[in-house]
C-alpha cells in the first residue's frame, strides 16, 4: 500500500511516516500532501498555549477524552523544545496522555521545535494537514511552553486556548502585548490554588479593553482532577460556532493561508539563495569584499536577491 | 542536515522507578536524539501504539520489576504485528540477570544494558545498529 492510499485508509503508520517526511523536508511528502490538499480543511484546529508547566498537556488530555465521549476523533500534535546546542530534545507531553495511547480514535505525535522559534516547529502546519487528511475531527496543537511573544499558534489554529495559572504576575503582565492578546478562550488552570480569582479578574479587566465582537470567555479549571472541563469544552465549541456563523472562519483561514504562503516563499527563497555549500561559500566571498569596504552589505544583498529572482522569472 | 534519531523511552510494567529511564533519556538527548518519553507503568500495547504514531527508530525499554522475560518479548511481538519491527531497533535496560539476556536476544531484543553501563555505550550501540537510514 502506498503512503497515499495508506493515509486515505486511515493507516496510522502511513500518517506517522508522512509527518516524519514533512519534518525532514522530503519532497515526496510535499507531493502527496499537495495531491490530497482538497481533503484538508475539515478538521477543527485548536491551539493550546501557555507558560511552561501551566498544564497544557493535562488539559489537552482531558479535552480529548471529552471529545472521544462525543464520538469525535482527535489528533494531537505536541511540540517541545529542541536543544540549540545538541539538536536533541526530550518530548514529554505524552506522559500526561497515557490513557489515550491505545484509543483507535486518537493520534498523538510529539515534535521537537528543531530550531524554529515562535512556539511551534517548522513542520507543525504540515503535520496538521496530514492529520486532517487522515480524518481527525479535531486537531489539538500544543505549543512549547511560551513566554511573552511566541504567538505563531495564531497562524495555525482556528481557536486559541490560552492556559494561565495563578501567581505568575500582576495586572501589568495581563495588559502587556503579545501572548495575552491571542487567546480566543481562556483557562485559569490549577484554580484550586490561591490567587485564581484574582488571575481571572485581571484577565477580565484586560479583556474589557478589547472591542472585538467576540469576548473571550474564561473558565477556572483544575485539569488534573477534571474540574471545569465541561465549561471549557462548551466555551471552545461556542468559539467555533461564532467563527462559523459570523463568517470569520473563512476570513481567519484565508489570512492564515496568506501567512503560510509568505512563509513558504521565504523558505524557498532562502533555500535558493543560501541553501547549499557553494552558495554559502559565495556569500563568504561577498562578505570579505564588504569587510574590506569595497562594497556595502545593502547593495550586495540586493544584487544577490535580484540574481535569484531574475534567473527564474 | 541529517534528521535526528527518534527514540521512544518506555517503562513497561508495574515498577515505579524511572530514574534510570530519565538518565538515559537525558543522555540520548545530549547526543542529539529526539527522545519521546512515555511515562511510567505502560502496557506493551501502549508502548507499541506510541512507537507507531511517533515513527521512531528505536524503542528503549527500561524495566526493574523482574517481569522482563514476559514484557519485553511481548513488545517485540506487537511491533511485528504492526509491521514496524523490521525498521525498529529494540533495546532493553534495567536490573536483568545475565542468564536471562540470551533468551531476550533470541526473542528480538538487539541488546540489553545492565546497571553500570556507561551511557556512551548505549549511544554508540544505537548509532551503529539503526535498522533504517537517517
Amino acid at each position: 500500500m502506498s503512503l497515499k492510499e495508506g493515509i486515505l485508509n486511515k493507516d496510522k503508520r502511513a500518517a506517522a511516516r508522512l509527518i516524519s517526511m514533512m519534518e525532514n523536508n522530503d519532497p515526496e511528502a510535499i507531493k502527496i500532501i499537495s495531491a490530497l490538499y482538497s481533503h484538508t480543511g475539515k478538521a477543527k484546529v485548536v491551539g493550546i498555549t501557555g507558560p511552561p508547566g501551566a498544564g497544557k498537556s493535562t488539559l489537552t488530555d482531558k479535552l480529548a477524552k471529552k471529545l472521544r465521549q462525543e464520538g469525535k476523533t482527535v489528533g494531537i500534535i505536541a511540540v517541545d523544545p529542541t536543544s540549540p546546542f545538541t539538536g536533541g530534545s526530550i518530548l514529554g507531553d505524552r506522559v500526561r496522555m497515557t490513557d489515550l495511547y491505545t484509543d483507535p480514535g486518537v493520534f498523538i505525535r510529539s515534535m521537537g521545535t528543531r530550531g524554529h522559534l515562535g512556539g511551534l516547529s517548522k513542520a507543525t502546519l504540515g503535520a496538521v494537514k496530514v492529520l486532517d487528511i487522515y480524518g481527525c475531527d479535531y486537531i489539538f496543537i500544543e505549543t512549547v511552553g511560551v513566554g511573552q511573544s511566541e504567538v505563531d499558534i495564531v497562524k495555525a489554529a482556528d481557536t486559541v486556548l490560552l492556559v494561565m495559572v495563578p501567581g505568575l504576575g500582576d495586572d501589568i503582565q495581563a495588559i502587556k502585548a503579545g501572548i495575552m492578546e491571542i487567546g480566543d478562550v481562556f483557562a485559569v488552570n490549577k484554580a484550586d490554588r490561591d490567587g485564581a480569582d484574582r488571575t481571572q479578574v485581571e484577565i477580565e479587566m484586560m479583556l474589557d479593553f478589547n472591542h472585538s465582537e467576540w469576548r473571550p470567555p474564561i473558565s477556572k479549571v483544575v485539569a488534573l482532577y477534571n474540574k471545569g472541563i465541561d465549561e471549557l469544552y462548551d466555551n471552545m465549541n461556542k468559539h467555533w460556532y461564532y467563527l462559523e456563523n459570523s463568517g470569520k472562519l473563512m476570513e481567519k483561514r484565508i489570512r492564515n493561508i496568506q501567512l503560510e504562503i509568505i512563509d513558504l516563499v521565504q523558505r524557498e527563497l532562502m533555500d535558493r539563495l543560501v541553501g547549499n555549500e557553494e552558495k554559502k561559500a559565495m556569500i563568504l566571498k561577498m562578505a570579505e569584499k564588504v569587510a574590506h569596504r569595497e562594497m556595502d552589505p545593502y547593495t550586495m544583498s540586493n544584487d544577490l536577491v535580484n540574481k535569484v529572482i531574475l534567473k527564474n522569472s | 542536515m541529517a534528521r535526528p534519531i527518534r527514540v521512544l523511552v518506555a517503562k513497561p510494567g508495574l515498577d515505579g522507578h524511572d530514574r534510570g529511564a530519565k538518565v538515559i533519556a537525558r543522555a540520548l538527548r545530549d547526543a542529539g536524539m529526539e527522545v519521546i518519553y512515555t511515562g511510567l507503568r505502560q502496557t506493551p500495547e501502549q508502548i507499541v501504539a506510541a512507537a507507531v504514531q511517533e515513527d521512531v527508530d528505536v524503542v528503549a525499554l527500561s524495566i526493574l520489576s523482574g517481569a522482563h522475560n514476559h514484557l519485553l518479548p511481548k513488545v517485540v511481538e506487537l511491533l511485528k504485528q504492526e509491521n514496524v519491527y523490521n525498521e525498529t531497533l529494540v533495546i532493553g535496560g534495567g536490573v536483568i540477570p545475565d542468564e536471562d539476556i540470551p533468551g531476550l536476544k533470541e526473542s528480538g531484543l538487539a541488546e540489553i544494558f545492565t546497571p553500570g553501563t556507561p551511557t556512551q555505550v548505549t549511544i554508540d550501540f544505537i548509532k551503529e545498529n539503526l535498522k533504517r537510514c537517517l
